[in-house]
């Protein structure tokens, strides 16, 4: 098309182009960047004969090697679990009464169920176990449990739940509502005498009587609780939902209960065992009253 | 702007004078183009050039540096052998540290974050003592530079040391200049196809040997060793030795010198650095010009000079240059042609030092006719002093900061979520993260002890809250940090304070750390 001479002071060809006196010089690629170049679209043509590359109407095209990133992702999943694998059937055979024992596989369960609580747990109890006493959800780091506070008692309490429909052997208790049953004096002394269990009111000998005959039967004689049903402790400093008078009357009246799913329903039962050894590591743990005599003692549960 | 008045250049066939200023229409190279030359350009107000410079590029003219002896090259030779000593022993060096630390002497120890170095172990969180040995090692350039200018070019440079080598195996295989010189020109054949191959096994022997050192450095040197040739050693074991293999093979086989001129950036800096108090090796003009062959000299002694052109200064030169166009990028100041030239000297029978070490002062001093200083003089003066004693201060500084330094360390992070924790009896408590940190390669007792906290108490998730104490010993594992949860009770009427834990190692040191951190109470209280 165009006047392509040569030009002289360079011997290179021009793009055969002028503006204003400005020419290009059409210097060729370099040979390095040339084959690059080359080098790039042989690549690209293996990748797509290998790899998933052209997008489909519901799926790319596959590649021969079958290689997908859900695969990827799935071995690299598997490959972890198998890691774990030997840990978990230790978990699983070892009772978790004897786990304190055992310090490193202790400690690895501890790990494992920092993980699993932060999943499965923290939206009740909260990413530090602190719970929450407007709704009544129990801080796990204390040391006050209504079911018990040893790994085994934990261990149960997550398997079955508190108050769950569908586990049977869930925590079940029930505490009746007395709106009704008292007078506003006889719920006065009352509220007094509660108070005064830990201290915080003068001590109210009507309310006293009250008390023995409509609550000691599951909160005990002196307040102390009950954990075969779960009745709180009413003589510490810790109350779930709440220390003032008003508190106190609302959850005489018309008692709030909650609720916790049974896990066992939804986990395997290793990860329970993590959970327990978790929250049991708080820093509010109990020991358990007797330890189990026979080492050789196998529970059978599958991993 | 520096368009040098072109009446010096006149003559010169290789300039060409358009409108009164000199441009040159040859290809220029640093290691060969006079000082002018780079800041010689194109101004605005000039007529365009008709002529381009047919190129830009320099083809590479192989260098066959002849064979010299004399006090320097033997000098060149020790630092060799001390150098590449250095670096291929020092990781077969072993250092006792006990048990429970490896016993390489030199190990950089990155799987587990530990820099070891005979007696000393550095751990990551010290890595101001590597950057202080980087400050000493950027201002021991700006002393030996002021002081004896590019000594480290010419002598211990990983390049020139390695160049060097690969150029006496040049030698060794073809012979000296002038049958290299042939070799290159000769056709291939198989003579020369032999030789060759023979050559470059050679210098894939000594890369291979130069990339496998360095990877020593990094685990033990024995079980690497081993585990490198049964092909037990990690992959970037392999990479790294590849690289390096491949970089020694074409750094030091074929590029030599090209690297010192055109790719590094030290000579420059160098360059930059030097003063007319720097020694420089350098040809003493005023004595050796105008040059002519020995011959024409002794016929006219009056008209020449010192030098009677031998070239032998040339032919030694490990980068190719003549010294004689004076101080010039190319020259590493290796020092060889001063070998070359006092060794001709002496034959000829005239004093030796026409190439000398020598400072540009003191060469005008000495052209005027004043005697000739001692080379040592040009060290001692107020820039080198003073450089000395930063970089000495520096020194001394980073080994007091070593000698005086705690191997023993506490953290404290407080738990935030939740801040505090009311007990059943009223009582509250904080839980902390602790970290104990043992720098001892042996195991120590440590002990805690809350101060500033009446009433405190603590105990550990491994320990039960009814042996809570206010001080607590640990044991920690040598050369580690061990973590522990630390559960702090006070009784119900502490506020919101500031206390301290307090680590002791209870062994002869008694090492303390003192960490200041928060006990937090419920709002209201405080």
């Amino acid at each position: 098309m165009a006047n392509k001479r040569i030009d002289a002071p360079t011997g290179t060809e021009t793009v055969g182009h002028e503006w204003d006196g400005i020419e290009e010089l059409n210097t060729p690629l370099p040979r390095w960047w040339l084959w690059t170049f080359y080098l790039t679209i042989i690549f690209a043509i293996v990748y797509v004969v290998l790899y998933p590359a052209w997008p489909m109407v519901d799926k790319a095209t596959a590649g021969v090697l079958g290689w997908s990133s859900r695969g990827e992702l799935a071995e690299e999943m598997r490959v972890a679990d198998q890691a774990q694998q030997g840990f978990r059937e230790q978990l699983a055979q070892i009772p978790i009464e004897r786990l304190p024992a055992n310090s490193d596989l202790m400690a690895r369960a501890v790990a494992g169920g920092r993980a699993a609580f932060q999943v499965n747990c923290s939206q009740c109890h909260g990413s530090g176990g602190g719970g929450d006493q407007k709704l009544g959800y129990p801080n796990l780091n204390d040391d006050a449990w209504l079911w018990g506070g040893d790994l085994k008692a934990i261990e149960y309490t997550i398997t079955h739940g508190v108050r769950w429909a569908g586990d049977d052997q869930t925590r079940q208790s029930q505490m009746p509502p007395f709106e009704g049953a008292f007078d506003n004096a006889q719920l006065n002394a009352v509220v007094d005498h509660v108070l005064s269990l830990s201290g915080k009111a003068q001590p109210n000998a009507a309310g006293a009587q009250t008390f023995a005959d409509n609550c000691a039967a599951c909160h005990g004689p002196n307040g102390g609780g009950g954990r075969e049903f779960g009745a709180a402790r009413l003589n510490d400093a810790i109350w779930l939902r709440g220390s003032d008078r008003a508190d106190l009357k609302r959850q005489i009246l018309n008692p709030r209960m909650g609720a916790m799913p049974a896990w066992g329903q939804r986990l395997d039962p290793v990860t329970i065992k993590m959970l327990a050894t978790y929250v049991h590591s708080l820093g509010g743990g109990e020991d358990f009253v007797e330890v189990a005599k026979d080492p050789e003692v196998k529970v059978d549960e599958q991993p | 702007m520096n368009n040098p008045d072109a009446s010096d250049e006149r003559g010169d066939p290789a300039v060409v004078l358009e409108d009164g200023v000199a441009k040159t229409n040859d290809p220029v190279s640093s290691a060969v183009a006079r000082p002018g030359a780079t800041t010689r350009r194109h101004e605005p107000g000039e007529p365009p050039r008709m002529q381009m410079p047919e190129k830009l590029y320099e083809k590479r003219k192989a260098v066959h540096n002849k064979r010299i002896d004399g006090p320097f090259r033997r000098f060149k030779w020790f630092v060799m052998f001390v150098t590449l000593a250095i670096y291929y022993g020092t990781p077969w060096i072993r250092w006792d540290r006990g048990p429970f630390a490896p016993d390489q002497a030199v190990l950089v120890d990155l799987a587990n974050r530990r820099f070891y170095m005979f007696g000393i172990e550095i751990w990551p969180h010290e890595f101001y003592f590597v950057a202080g040995l980087l400050i000493m090692a950027g201002i021991g350039l700006f002393l030996v530079t002021s002081a004896v200018g590019r000594a480290w070019c010419g002598y211990a440079c990983p390049q020139t040391v390695w160049t060097d080598l690969f150029q006496h195996i040049d030698r060794f295989v073809d012979g000296d200049r002038n049958a290299r010189a042939r070799l290159d020109k000769a056709p291939w054949g198989p003579k020369k196809i032999a030789r060759r191959g023979f050559k470059w096994s050679i210098y894939l022997a000594i890369s291979l040997a130069t990339g496998g050192a360095w990877i020593l450095y990094f685990a033990d040197a024995p079980t690497l060793f081993g585990d490198f040739f049964n092909g037990q050693a990690a992959p970037v074991a392999y990479i790294t030795v590849g690289i390096l293999t491949l970089t020694t093979f074409t750094l030091g086989g074929f590029m030599r010198e090209q690297v010192c001129i055109y790719m590094c950036p030290w000579p420059r800096i160098q360059t930059a650095m030097l003063d007319e108090k720097s020694l420089i090796v350098t040809y003493k003009d005023w004595r050796g010009e105008p040059r002519g062959s020995l011959k024409k000299s002794l016929k006219d002694p009056e008209h020449f000079g010192d030098c009677i052109d031998c070239n032998q200064c040339v032919a030694v030169c490990p980068t190719g240059i003549d010294i004689r166009d004076g101080p010039q990028i190319g020259c590493i100041t290796c020092a060889l042609c001063i070998d070359a030239c006092d060794r001709v000297m002496k034959d000829i029978g005239r004093p030796r030092g026409l190439i000398d070490y020598a400072t540009l002062e003191a060469c005008r001093e000495e052209a005027k006719g004043h005697p000739a200083q001692p080379a040592w003089k040009a060290l001692l003066r107020p820039r080198t002093i003073v450089y000395f004693g930063v970089w000495a201060g520096i020194g001394a500084g980073l080994l007091f900061a070593l000698g005086t330094r705690s191997h023993t360390d506490l953290t404290v992070s407080p738990d935030r979520n939740p801040p505090f924790m009311l007990m059943s009896d009223g009582s509250i408590r904080n839980s902390y993260t602790l970290k104990l940190r043992n720098m001892e390669s042996r195991p120590r007792e440590m002990e805690v002890v809350i101060e500033g906290l009446p009433g405190a108490r603590m105990w550990t998730d491994t320990l039960n809250a009814r042996d809570a104490t206010p001080s607590l010993t640990f044991n920690v594992p040598a050369d580690q940090i061990r973590t522990v949860r630390a559960y702090v009770v006070a009784p119900s009427d502490t506020i919101s304070s500031e206390f301290t834990f307090r680590l002791t190692s209870l062994d002869e040191q008694r090492e303390t750390d003192r960490v200041e951190t928060r006990f937090d109470a419920p709002a209201g209280r405080s």
